[in-house]
């Protein structure tokens, strides 16, 4: 190959690998374009804080973004100390020893678990094991068996799982062992090492697989299918304390949330041409809703990767 | 007197009468007060090392809650599903004697659950997977490929700083926003490109899908690309070779096993991929080697069907058995890969 060849071959594939990816941030931002603007024309007011009307051809998504904070309020609360445990145990407890690395392993797998057999299980485990159980047990008609917030809340929990696990483990291990062994030096016992020096350091690496799970956890729509995900509700899942009328988030209740409102709206809804500005209206409110949460995680990142320590 | 170093929250409320260690002297009761503390010091230590048990075990109990619940995914899956094979003879998975439109009785492979006599190949279902999950992957490989030999050899740091988070939030956009998408604009314009007949067909799941896993391969072969030594590349330099060159015929054959993994994994999540698949890919179960037909693939076989079916018939644990076989297969798939990346890390550290 002649030397006026290579140089060609060189800048051409080059040139090629540069403008894939390029391609792959153009994809991004046509998204993001189409989204805004079919979307944007109908948020307003009333569009976020009204339920919908009409058989959903009118009116707006509150009932699904209250479901969407709440279920995934509920799912962090259920995973995050799960999460943040197993990261503990694994980086501080268990380092590479047999243990340790079949739960690594068992941690990837949970991983690749495609997210409509989170669903299957959250069927199978949730509501019919745990929930049928529970009924059995207390000896109650039908109220934990059934669809409800809280199986799918721990449906998602566990798809988050992993997210929570690696990044905090990432966390804990950017701690310098220089501060362990000091404090350890101090007579401090492990958990105490762990509590007062590790966990300090590592608060934002594991905030930030925090924000991600949520922002995960509020995207994923094929683990609440079955789990308690419902079309439409004439009302928010929220139950009064009777005498001291103070609202509570109902867990066993059903919710409507705002990926599953675009997807059967999308699909099965009686008119879908009705429906399509409502349908971009709240793509663009759970995109936006995505987007702040995992750009915050990025620039997080990046900020304390930045600090000195 | 013992003093044990382990003993750090020593508090002086502990101590009746006395402020100070040399107060240690006078008496309480009929006890040396060094002798109380010493005493209180030892049940500091005992309570403390009860604490320190504990909170191992907790944490030792969230790590092991990964393998359980992977177990628990595994037995409640194959449960459901294998309940299905006693329900439905075995045969009638791969498919079933049917009377064609001649009254002749053909051989046929068809997932039809309904009613008393319903159809549960699932055939049609593994060729519509594989339909969406195949191309996907190819599509993928080449532009998550390109992205990742980009990020980690051709970019420049600044240029790095904006393009990995610009691929990272592609990743970060729900699959079901990506789906919608597909549904309303790509598939028109995919049928006005190729003249389609279906507007929904495998091959507008397939780039939707893509979407979903060029992410994926991109940030694996960046991390694989640069795990590859510096020297390599200096070698290859002194060597006369262009940065091509370099990339091409040194880089990428250092780092082909983190590579192959990211390849592997992104084909696994090709396959699980539910809900641009359930949007856009037309739900037809056929049994079809065009890709621009209609498919119906595992994944969204269960999204559709499972919602609507009573608990416990035989629809219902095939469907199960259906979302075992696609845990299985993506099971198999994540260890291969983590094999491969475990063996490259090896390799690495030598």
């Amino acid at each position: 190959m002649t030397v006026g060849k290579r140089k060609i071959f060189n800048s051409f594939f080059q040139g090629l690998c540069r403008s894939m990816a390029f391609l792959a941030m153009a994809v991004l931002i046509v998204i993001l374009v189409k989204v805004v603007t079919n979307g944007v024309g109908v948020i307003n007011l009333s569009f976020l804080f009204k339920a919908p009307r009409e058989g959903m051809t009118e009116g707006g998504i509150f009932p699904a973004i209250f479901g969407t904070v709440c279920i995934t309020m509920l799912m962090i609360v259920l995973a995050i100390p799960v999460g943040v445990s197993a990261a503990i145990y694994l980086t501080e407890y268990a380092g590479k020893n047999f243990l340790g690395r079949i739960i690594r392993a068992s941690i990837n797998n949970l991983a690749g678990v495609p997210s409509i057999v989170f669903g299957l299980f959250g069927v199978g485990f949730f509501v019919l094991f745990i929930g049928r159980g529970m009924d059995k047990i207390l000896g109650i008609p039908l109220l934990f068996g059934q669809p409800a917030m809280l199986w799918a809340a721990s449906t998602l929990a566990l798809l988050v799982l992993p997210v929570i696990i690696v990044s905090t483990e990432e966390a804990l291990n950017s701690v310098p062992v220089s501060l362990r062994e000091a404090a350890f030096a101090l007579g401090a016992t492990k958990w105490q090492v762990v509590r007062n020096v590790v966990l300090p350091q590592a608060r934002s690496g594991i905030l930030t697989g925090a924000i991600l799970s949520i922002s995960r956890g509020a995207g994923e729509t094929a683990p609440i299918l079955f789990t308690g995900c419902a079309y439409f509700l004439p009302r928010l899942p929220v139950f009064t304390i009777p005498y001291v009328h103070i609202p509570v988030i109902n867990p066993l209740d059903q919710f409507m949330e705002l990926s599953y409102h675009i997807f059967i709206m999308a699909t099965q809804s009686t008119n879908v041409a009705a429906t399509r500005p409502i349908q971009y209206g709240t793509t663009l409110v759970l995109i936006a809703l995505t987007f702040l949460l995992n750009l915050s995680a990025i620039i997080f990142r990046i900020y304390f990767r930045k600090r000195p320590r | 007197m013992k003093y044990d170093l382990q003993s750090s929250n020593f508090r002086a409320a502990n101590m009746p009468n006395s402020t100070s260690p040399e107060s240690g002297l006078k008496r309480f009761g009929d006890k040396r007060i060094s002798d109380l503390l010493v005493e209180s010091r030892q049940a500091n230590v005992n309570r403390q090392r009860v604490q320190e048990f504990i909170i191992e075990k907790l944490l030792f109990a969230g790590g092991m809650a990964a393998i359980l619940f992977i177990a628990l995914i595994f037995i409640f899956l194959f449960k459901e599903g294998a309940k299905a094979l006693f329900l439905i003879k075995p045969i009638e998975f791969i498919g079933t004697h049917i009377l064609d439109f001649d009254n002749n009785r053909v051989f046929a492979c068809m997932w039809q659950p309904v009613g008393e006599s319903g159809k549960y190949s699932i055939v049609p279902l593994l060729i519509g997977s594989f339909l969406v999950a195949l191309p996907a992957t190819v599509i993928s490989t080449i532009l998550g490929g390109g992205c990742g030999i980009y990020l980690a050899e051709i970019a420049s740091a600044k240029v790095r700083e904006i393009v990995k988070p610009a691929i990272e939030l592609l990743a970060g956009i729900p699959t079901v926003v990506i789906g919608f998408l597909c549904l309303t604009l790509l598939a028109t314009y995919v049928q006005n490109a190729f003249h389609t007949t279906f507007r929904l067909n495998a091959f507008v799941g397939a780039i939707g899908v893509s979407l979903v896993i060029i992410p994926v391969i991109a940030s694996i072969t960046d991390d694989a690309l640069r795990a590859v030594p510096n020297e390599l590349r200096e070698a290859s330099y002194g060597l006369g070779a262009t940065r091509w060159e370099t990339i091409w015929k040194v880089v990428v054959p250092a780092g082909i096993s983190g590579v192959t993994a990211s390849i592997i994994l992104g084909m696994g999540r090709a396959l699980g991929e539910t809900m641009i698949v359930v949007m856009a890919t037309g739900n037809a179960a056929l049994v079809t080697g065009n890709i621009f037909s209609s498919v119906r693939t595992m994944t969204a076989t269960i999204a559709a069907e499972l919602g609507a079916v009573p608990q416990g018939g035989p629809q219902y644990c095939a469907l199960f058995l259906v979302g075992a076989i696609l845990f299985f297969i993506t099971f198999v798939l994540n260890l291969v890969a983590e094999m491969i990346i475990n063996r490259m890390r090896k390799k690495l550290r030598l």
